[in-house]
């Protein structure tokens, strides 16, 4: 999974063609960390097809309240550049997030 | 024919996973079912500072992960499944999991925990996660320097609304009544940090914005008056965390065994429900304590108890 930060948020994921998933984290966030094993495993699974990123919230505060995200965990799928769909909190589990990219695809 | 445990358990949590601990190191042949993630709610706590033997990494998710391989290590089983339909009256156990599988047990302990209480009002579920948590670890730190309100008035409201306090420029508890209900200690703490103010005798009537949390409605509950709080210009929103109290998980078991009014297993002695074989333990039981202290000891005590239930002769 790639990892973002606030510099390269907007060329890896609002310039980017095609669908890519992001996966919005916290050092606090406990849940976030839980459930990143499963999606690391979800990226392997849609590689090619989709592209899989992560971003630490913790240093990019301002970025994801402007991507209308102030709760954790956030899975963001965007589709070239656009917000397409999302699963927050209770609902980011990981059958939901797999709905999510199925439905998409 | 199917394969029959000694012990089931509902519930990956501290309770479930204690109850695992036993069971297995009593011999019995024991599953654990979990519907999400092992642990319940303490994985969002990043610091169980009160458990004890939890001091160093005492996180939520760690304490869990090493509650998990101790259970393994001993054989029990731990499985994903969601429970969706039990038949637990006869002598064979029976719980049907949403994947079509049917798992028959010869004892089953309830250890599904409880969830946060939502207001219920306009707007909450819509902007949850967009200003609106139920989860302080997890999301104060988008709300630096910004404003906060917490609604509750008991103990996790109070701890709560001090913890946000090393974020928030300023956090307002939002309360129904005009004392609170935390316990006095927590009380005095609220009361000396100078960034806590109260809103008293309020409740939270609806709750708007475009995309995030812009405003609220404010009711008080003794005038009726209502005030809308809007978000100052600075930042366009501020956060809601609620800490109203909680839901026992009981849904699937309201026809098999007795709830009281709240929902939550009314259980005597040893943690025995009213039909033979099956207990309950931790947060799904009406009890004075919630802690993960007073899950273990609840699955510790159930697990022993199961055991002795399937050598007696009464079954």
């Amino acid at each position: 999974m790639l990892e973002l930060t606030k510099k390269t948020f907007e060329e890896e994921v609002l310039k980017t063609e095609g669908l890519t998933l992001v996966d919005y984290w916290s050092d606090g966030c406990e849940p976030c960390k839980a459930l990143m094993p499963d999606v690391e495993e979800l990226a392997k699974k849609y590689e090619g097809k989709v592209k899989f990123c992560k971003l630490n919230t913790t240093k990019a505060r301002r970025l994801a309240i402007s991507q209308r995200v102030m709760g954790l965990p956030a899975i963001v799928l965007y589709k070239d550049g656009e917000k397409l769909d999302e699963c927050t909190k209770e609902d980011a589990n990981i059958e939901n997030i797999e709905a999510m990219i199925e439905k998409n695809l | 024919m199917s394969k029959i445990y000694d012990l089931v358990i509902i519930g990956a949590g501290p309770a479930g996973l204690s109850a695992g601990l036993y069971g297995a190191r009593s011999k019995m042949d024991v599953l654990i079912l979990e519907r999400e993630k092992n642990g319940g709610q303490i994985v969002t706590t990043s610091d169980v500072a009160n458990y004890p033997g939890s001091i160093r990494e005492a996180t939520g998710p760690s304490l869990i992960a090493r509650m998990v391989e101790q259970c393994q290590e001993f054989g029990a089983k731990i499985e994903k499944g969601t429970v969706e339909k039990v038949d637990l009256k006869g002598k064979i156990k029976k719980l049907y999991i949403k994947d079509g599988r049917e798992i028959s047990a010869k004892s089953v302990i309830i250890a599904t925990g409880a969830y946060p209480r939502r207001l219920n009002v306009p707007g909450e579920k819509e902007f949850t996660g967009k200003g609106v948590s139920y989860c302080a670890t997890c999301d104060a730190d988008f709300f630096t320097d910004m404003e906060i309100y917490c609604v509750g008035g008991g103990d996790t409201a109070v701890e709560e609304a001090l913890f946000l306090t090393k974020f928030a420029s300023k956090v307002t508890i939002v309360h129904r009544r005009d004392e609170l209900r935390a316990t006095k200690s927590i009380q005095e703490k609220a009361f000396k940090n100078e960034k806590i103010d109260f809103l008293w005798d309020s409740t939270i009537d609806e709750i708007r914005g475009d995309g995030i949390v812009e405003e609220m409605v404010v009711k008080n509950t003794k005038t009726g008056e209502k005030t809308v709080i809007k978000a100052p210009e600075e930042f366009g929103t501020f956060g809601i965390f609620v800490f109203v109290g909680y839901i026992p998980n009981t849904e699937i078991f309201k026809d098999e065994i007795e709830l009281n009014d709240k929902g939550y297993i009314e259980t005597c002695q040893n943690l025995k429900t009213c039909v033979p074989g099956v207990y309950a333990a931790g947060d799904i039981r009406e009890k004075s304590l919630r802690q993960v202290i007073t899950a273990a000891s609840d699955g510790a005590i159930s697990a022993i108890q199961a055991e002795k239930y399937i050598m007696s002769k009464e079954y």
